[in-house]
């Protein structure tokens, strides 16, 4: 039995929380939708805003308890490399995969001609088509390319420099990467200022559909099931009201219950497309949810799982994506001080707080086979290899990477 | 407020704001209180170029703009400006980053300005966002209540001429039907009208 509201009364059950118009923003909506927050005892006001910098700035200052984040966020704001003061937990994830790596019509047609095998298939073999326009840019002095990312911590950025890296290019000196807020990225695609990008949906499906890009990659076929949105909380406001946040991480979690019966899709493509929410057709955001994308050249495209709301357990703020994502941000020389990785993973990925508020309900989770220690090796990125309980084994192997990274200042479990 | 110190008034003040009349506004407030080096711009396109060639000191964004995590990707790479730049976040005057954040303005400062130098051109744009809201607000209720009249007058309309009814019954039908289901007056002339225009189809 889930608190009533009179067992609340002593919290704050009234929820402020910021998110940005993407399609992964879903579950904070269907919970207010579905009036799963009354359910559960709480009120759940939502604020629409333009800028990861907003949702950040809201949060720290307290003006939202919690938000709709970028998983790598509430890790950046803990080693105090992303201009925020304040603590920020994550307690249950909102969902998995869902970014689409989208490239210029243009761009499409010189991979086509440089590298016609590769770039008929979509996925991982694509970067060997960008990587072999890139050479023939360099080699003909021409600028490099651009791509466009939405924000420095975010696994788009992680995502896309992994793809890259894939293929042998340096996403530091072979291309230019640039940041552009997620509403703006498919204009500035039309508009020629990028020449391809990472984001989430739907803003691929939307530049697909006006025939000014074409979608070259998933998250889900770069690396299954990945880690992307998390619900960040202000740790401050999580220790006040344990029972509330309880009860939002079981809210959002049947909001991704709901969302990931397939039948259910259709009703949320609806819900979404309203302008106080993300505010694009109703079509695209169908195509977003139910994983019709519209590829560029590879029709064998199953993207059955382009977005996962709860099956595998996506609401699950895993150990093993944090400790991934801390990697990145060394491996790209976000973060230079030394910091203990797997503490850090645990501290702001807090496991613990989800198995609390989800032993009310017996959701079954088994949090001992999330810990890094027996959570298995992960297959990632085509080739690579990523075994959570060696993340320094791991970045050693990884021949591109920030200059000068001196791997040894850092705390990390090795084999 | 404390008035600003003649040096003061020599910092290179940049506001983003795609809102024509809150820039102006601010723009206003700023040179009153003696600040004369004030750079208004609209939009953020070819942002890199202008930051560069006016390197201001403070630089003031409304919170609506979405260029603002392209902005503070601009300030990260250093050879896109001539100075580092900082977010006001000063840990000892958090409640003016507080104010600023909830007034709806962000402020990047260059490194190393002290934050005395920089609190009376923060005061001043809060205070100035403040004002535009309760302008924007109070435009916002007359268009309603505007709105809400013609709607009632509608639906007295219908009320009079389909139940023969004079005016002061048909108002009073109208609100109590509206204490009846609990809603607005407005709100059930709203309803009536369409339920009308459906039976007229």
């Amino acid at each position: 039995m889930s608190a009533g509201v009179n067992d609340l009364k002593s919290q704050d059950n009234e929820i402020h929380a910021g998110f940005i118009p993407l399609t992964d923003c879903a579950p904070l909506v269907m919970v207010r939708e579905l009036g799963l927050d009354r359910a559960e005892g709480f009120t759940l006001h939502l604020h629409r805003e333009v800028s990861w910098a907003n949702i950040r700035d809201k949060v720290d200052v307290g003006l939202f308890d919690c938000a709709h984040m970028l998983a790598p966020l509430p890790l950046a704001a803990k080693l105090g490399i992303g201009r925020a003061t304040a603590e920020v937990i994550a307690p249950v994830a909102l969902s998995l995969n869902g970014n689409t790596i989208t490239v210029s019509a243009r761009l499409f047609e010189d991979m086509t001609e440089a590298d016609p095998a590769s770039a008929s298939h979509s996925g991982m073999a694509a970067a060997r088509a960008v990587a072999a326009v890139v050479k023939q840019r360099a080699a003909q002095g021409l600028p490099p390319l651009t791509f466009g990312i939405v924000f420095p911590f975010s696994c788009h950025n992680y995502d896309l420099r992994a793809w890259l890296a894939s293929a042998g290019i340096d996403p530091d000196n072979d291309v230019n990467l640039v940041v552009i807020p997620p509403p703006l990225i498919a204009d500035s695609l039309k508009a020629g200022r990028v020449d391809g990008f990472c984001a989430g949906e739907p803003w691929g499906s939307v530049a697909a559909a006006d025939g000014t890009g074409v979608i070259v990659a998933t998250k889900a076929q770069l690396w299954r099931n990945s880690p992307e949105k998390v619900l960040g909380v202000r740790s401050a406001w999580a220790e006040r009201n344990p029972e509330v946040l309880d009860a939002l991480i079981r809210a959002l979690v049947r909001a991704g219950q709901w969302l990931d019966v397939p039948g259910n899709r259709i009703g949320a493509a609806k819900v979404l497309s309203e302008a106080r929410y993300v505010g694009v057709s109703r079509h695209q955001l169908e195509k977003a949810l139910t994983g019709g994308l519209e590829m560029g050249a590879a029709p064998d495209l199953v993207a059955g799982d382009s977005i996962v709301f709860h099956r595998h357990g996506a609401t699950i703020p895993r150990q093993a994506h944090a400790i991934w994502i801390l990697t990145q941000m060394i491996r790209w020389g976000q973060a230079r001080e030394p910091f203990d990785i797997a503490a850090i993973a645990s501290q702001v990925y807090r496991t613990d707080i989800y198995a609390r508020a989800l032993a009310a309900i017996g959701a079954g989770l088994d949090v001992a086979a999330d810990q890094p220690a027996t959570e298995g090796v992960l297959a990632l990125f085509g080739s690579e290899i990523f075994d959570p309980s060696a993340p320094l084994d791991y970045l050693d192997r990884c021949a591109i990477r920030a200059p000068a990274l001196d791997l040894s200042r850092f705390k990390g479990p090795r084999v | 407020m404390s008035e600003p110190t003649p040096a003061d008034c020599d910092l290179n003040i940049l506001v983003i704001d795609e809102d024509p009349v809150r820039r102006a506004i601010l723009e206003a407030g700023l040179r009153e209180a003696g600040f004369s080096n004030v750079t208004v711009l609209a939009n953020t396109s070819g942002l890199v170029a202008q930051i560069y060639a006016l390197d201001p000191d403070v630089i003031l964004v409304d919170l609506e703009n979405p260029s603002r995590d392209e902005l503070e990707q601009m300030f990260q790479v250093s050879r896109t400006v001539r100075r580092p730049i900082a977010m006001f976040v000063e840990k000892s005057d958090k409640s003016t980053i507080e104010a600023a954040i909830d007034a709806g303005v962000s402020a990047y400062i260059v490194d190393g300005l002290k934050k005395e130098r920089v609190r009376p051109i923060l005061e001043m744009t809060i205070s100035r966002f403040r004002a535009f809201d309760r302008l924007r607000s109070e435009l916002e209720e007359t268009k309603n209540a505007l709105k809400d009249r013609k709607v009632i007058e509608k639906a007295k309309g219908i009320l009079m001429k389909s139940r023969g009814l004079d005016e002061e019954a048909a108002y009073a039908l109208l609100r109590k039907t509206a204490m009846a289901q609990g809603k607005r007056l407005s709100d059930v002339a709203e309803g009536l009208i369409s339920a009308f225009d459906l039976l007229k189809e």
